[in-house]
């Protein structure tokens, strides 16, 4: 097999599990380790890098990097990061005077952003630095868009929120709220250099079956319900309640009536478990406060008696895999379940209302504008999507990446340069030997259990909508949990030409992830010649230069080795290495790892 | 040497021997040996063994003696029984434990100070017994304990590491063992696992004393330029003699009929050694010229490794000495110790 190349910063990235799979790369050990050294305002501030709300994504986020944990590979759950996250929110102290600040002197260069989500929020925090003019236009009267419409607050508090949006808007954004835009051709006119649409995914879906329209104020769409109770627009609902739909929005939608009045809450799904949208801990959460989760239940008709809402009809479902996978249904039988409000909480579209289809802007068969998943770029040069009005609906996380490549794209077109080429990624790999047999990090291996996040009591909970339900980890908690992190982002980096081939390393290794052997391909097959058989494919093997006495080769499953640096520790010759990995994200303005402001 | 213990998780996908043990359950405690020690590997190389074999840990009895070799024993089989014995004794000590328990697995691991210097004479007496044991000696060509003085085994002109070149003739275990009547002798290098395992099963499940000379260089004394006992040394200078696999009768043994230059070995208990001779004219069964070879690969500079010789019609220190089959903690008290009347009635035969 080819030798491994470690200079690429994209081998040792993926080592980094958590980090890879995060859309927006935060460097989650790297803010886990300073949470353990009690430096929350430090943690909060490198998790601000790229995640730009810490504190909201510490309560919120949709964790992708927590199936990917190593820790979950080694033993059955992965750290709690998101928790963490939260951690080092909640106990950081002032940190204003060291958040990035926008110039006094302008570069003049004008960007409108059309609305105030965490796309759009991350666009201006990445360009006031840079002295752009930034203008946001938002149509409610506080900026958060869905985090603070669509994310009901004993999920999120409003203080949370004000906070980290107003971080970026006190750089001296102006966000003219309580503005819809209603054209953008005439918001073109206005003179900017470039606009930023993210504006989100602002309808939901519509179910359109039998009975839809005979009774309709007594069924909602997901999103605006929420928005409804968010805005005080509606306060009550009445006690029995039938939410259709199992994601996120559903989960909100349940947790919310039963604050609001409900009494009986039922969560319709169309098929199992498994394939639930929900995360499981949002499922787990609206079980305990005894929503009744119904599978398999398709919506057929809604009962309307005398112009009344009495109940929904549902075909109940059986689901049969054939030997092509392909899942089918049959209907066992038709069910009534009485109720006396539907909410519909089945997915979200984009609109685009406010977009004429004569200005040179292409869209999509399915009226979607045309977007660059790269640059963000529209086919109108100087207008950028991100977030859920590029592609639809996806978490929060997502839009937060979506802001930073959309920035550098912005500076990119305002500055004059190509929009696709886009500033490389770069890495720094220091050592973390601090002595004969010391690291800059804790290699020892902590065998605790992850922690449970504390719950405020059932009968507290409801006695407020804006009663947050998680009260955080103890600091017990916190410290615990944080040592459960296997640091991947401390790197083990092989020297070939320092080997003796001892043996030390691969005898030592708890994990069986070293093998020195002879090389050959293909990488299949050696895969399976090693100490333990690599069979997860999805991590990459390391594979060094021929060694200097034997010509074999070092080979490295990355699968589930602990960072333990025992191999390092063993070695006689510091052929082995503990290197801290530094990912260099790009962000605009930064160009050849120079910012160029 | 490593300053904090091996973390207690092991590969997800780790495999369960016959006794469903998982190779980890083999091992001992964490090595203070230094970094990159071949002694270490020797140590891999047991746990590997004992893993294979299907050892019950409760049944092995792991002997040692004084020095960095001696240490050893502490880092496998940490459910076994054991005993660190005074420098050099280790032989007499396996003798008596043998003599009164012959069901054990004794290991006996000893380093060339511990058995060429102040045990020679107590390690040829095991091999003159017949010992039922494997003697792994680690041998480094130096004093590694004491700061790097030549030892018994070191090389005429190998230089320590400040350079002063050795004099003395070596000791050479092998040829010693062969002159002594060894059933059972082979070289191998610690850093040679493929090579060393097959080695020490069969070494442990041969019937008598089994001698294994392991050349296992000194990482922090014997491991420069003018050593003979280095990993690069080793590595340029080894000859292997046979190729050695070992495989235990309830697995399938799969050799194409057609391959004659194999010839398995049935062990007494029920286990067998295959052995593959890669140089055609070598004859492991034949002591004379067992003997010849280690002295030719001896005068070209060269060492020969792999399984020397063998000889299973030999008997053991319990045919020898006619004793009862019973292990002594078995016997009842009663006739262990039959009492006065009984001695007196002995003594009067010699009278």
């Amino acid at each position: 097999m080819a030798v491994t190349d470690v200079s690429d910063p994209r081998y040792y990235h993926k080592v980094v599990d958590c980090q890879w799979a995060c859309p927006a790369h935060t460097n989650v050990p790297g803010y886990l380790r300073l949470i353990a050294q009690g430096r929350y305002d430090d943690s909060y501030l490198l998790n601000r890098e790229s995640n730009v709300f810490p504190g909201i994504l510490g309560r919120t986020c949709d964790r992708p990097c927590e199936p990917a944990c190593r820790r979950g590979r080694v033993e059955d759950t992965p750290v709690a990061i998101c928790r963490l996250k939260r951690v080092a929110a909640d106990h950081r102290g002032d940190i204003s005077d060291r958040l990035p600040k926008a110039p006094l002197i302008k570069n003049g260069k004008r960007v409108a952003l059309v609305g105030a989500g965490p796309s759009a929020l991350t666009v201006a925090n990445d360009l006031l630095p840079l002295g752009y003019d930034v203008t946001i236009y938002e149509k409610n009267v506080q900026p958060g868009g869905l985090m603070r419409v669509n994310i009901p607050a004993f999920r999120l508090p409003a203080q949370v929120l004000d906070e980290e949006c107003g971080y970026i808007i006190d750089m001296g954004a102006t966000v003219k709220y309580g503005t819809t835009v209603e054209s953008l051709s005439s918001l073109l006119g206005e003179g900017y250099d470039a606009v930023y649409v993210g504006s989100g995914a602002p309808k939901g879906k519509e179910l359109d079956i039998p009975g839809r329209w005979d009774a309709p104020d007594q069924v909602h769409i997901g999103i605006e319900w929420l928005a409804n109770i968010h805005f005080k627009h509606s306060e009550t609902i009445e006690p029995r309640v039938i939410i259709i739909g199992v994601g996120n929005t559903a989960m909100d939608c349940c947790r919310t009536a039963k604050r609001v009045g409900a009494k009986d809450v039922k969560v319709i799904a169309r098929r199992g478990r498994k394939h639930f949208k929900a995360s499981p801990w949002e499922l787990e959460d609206a079980e305990e406060e005894h929503v009744e989760i119904i599978e398999n239940h398709a919506p057929k008709r809604f009962v309307v008696e005398h112009g009344k809402l009495v109940g929904m009809e549902f075909e109940r479902l059986q689901w049969t895999t054939d030997a092509t996978g392909r899942e089918t249904s049959t209907v066992l039988e038709t069910r009534l379940i009485p109720c006396d409000t539907v909410i519909l909480a089945i997915g979200q579209d984009n609109a685009f209302p406010f977009i004429e289809r004569d200005i040179g802007m292409a869209f999509d068969a399915k009226g979607m504008p045309v977007v660059d998943k790269t640059t963000h770029q529209s086919t109108r040069p100087e207008v950028f999507f991100g977030g859920d009005a590029a592609w639809g609906p996806q978490n929060i996380i997502w839009a937060v990446a979506h802001g930073h490549a959309a920035a550098i794209s912005i500076d990119a077109h305002c500055q004059g340069r190509s929009v696709s080429e886009r500033p490389p990624v770069g890495m720094t790999l220091v050592s973390a030997k601090v002595g004969m047999h010391s690291w800059a990090y804790e290699n020892d291996y902590d065998a605790s259990k992850r922690s449970k996040m504390q719950h405020e009591d059932l009968t507290k909970r409801f006695s407020g909508i804006g009663v947050e339900v998680e009260l955080g980890f103890t600091a017990e908690q916190a410290a615990t949990e944080v040592q459960r992190c296997l640091n991947c982002d401390i790197q083990t980096h092989f020297t070939a030409p320092l080997c003796i081939e001892c043996d030390a390393c691969v005898d030592v290794c708890p994990t069986n992830c070293l093998t020195i052997t002879t090389n050959s391909s293909p990488i299949d097959e050696l895969r399976t010649r090693l100490s333990a058989p690599a069979l997860n494919l999805a991590q990459e093997i390391f594979v060094s230069p021929a060694l200097p006495q034997t010509k074999r080769v070092m080979v490295k499953d990355e699968d589930v080795c602990l960072h333990c640096g025992l191999c390092a520790e063993r070695c006689p010759t510091a052929a082995w290495d503990m290197r801290t990995f530094d990912l260099k994200l790009a962000y605009a303005g930064l160009i050849d790892g120079q910012v160029t402001r | 040497m490593t300053s904090i213990a091996k973390p207690p998780v092991r590969h997800p996908s780790s495999r369960t021997n016959g006794l469903g043990f998982v190779l980890r359950d083999y091992e001992g405690a964490m090595s203070t040996l230094c970094a990159g020690c071949g002694h270490d590997s020797v140590t891999a190389a047991l746990v590997q063994t004992a893993w294979e074999l299907d050892l019950e840990p409760h049944r092995v009895a792991k002997m040692s003696g004084i020095g960095c070799s001696s240490k050893t024993t502490a880092y496998f089989m940490k459910q076994s029984h054991g005993f660190n014995s005074v420098h050099g004794r280790m032989p007499s000590v396996t003798s008596g434990a043998a003599a009164a328990n012959r069901d054990l697995t004794y290991i006996g691991i000893s380093g060339d100070g511990d058995s060429l210097s102040i045990g020679l004479g107590q390690m040829s007496h095991a091999i003159r017994r017949g010992v039922n044991m494997l003697y792994v000696l680690e041998n480094n060509g130096v004093y590694g304990l004491t700061k790097g003085q030549f030892s018994a085994a070191a090389d005429i002109g190998s230089t320590s590491k400040k350079g002063e070149a050795n004099q003395q003739p070596p000791i050479d275990p092998v040829l010693l063992a062969l002159t002594l009547g060894v059933s059972f002798v082979a070289r191998s290098f610690s850093g040679d696992k493929k090579q060393l395992v097959p080695i020490l099963k069969a070494g442990i499940s041969h019937k008598g004393f089994a001698l294994v000379d392991v050349i296992s260089p000194c990482v922090s004394f014997n491991d420069h330029e003018g050593s003979t006992k280095s990993y690069k040394f080793t590595r340029e200078h080894e000859v292997e003699s046979v190729h050695t696999d070992f495989v235990a009768l309830r697995r399938e043994i799969t050799i194409p009929e057609t391959q004659e230059d194999v010839s398995v070995v049935q062990m007494h208990d029920g286990t067998s050694v295959r052995l593959r001779a890669t140089a055609p004219d070598y004859d492991p069964t034949d002591r004379e010229s067992a003997y010849a070879h280690v002295r030719a690969c001896q005068a070209r500079g060269e060492i020969a490794t792999g399984l020397l010789f063998i000889d299973e019609s030999k008997r053991d220190m319990h045919d020898f000495m006619n004793t009862i089959p019973t292990p002594l903690v078995d016997v009842p008290f009663e006739k262990l110790s039959p009492g006065k009347a009984a001695l007196e009635k002995l003594m009067d035969r010699y009278r």
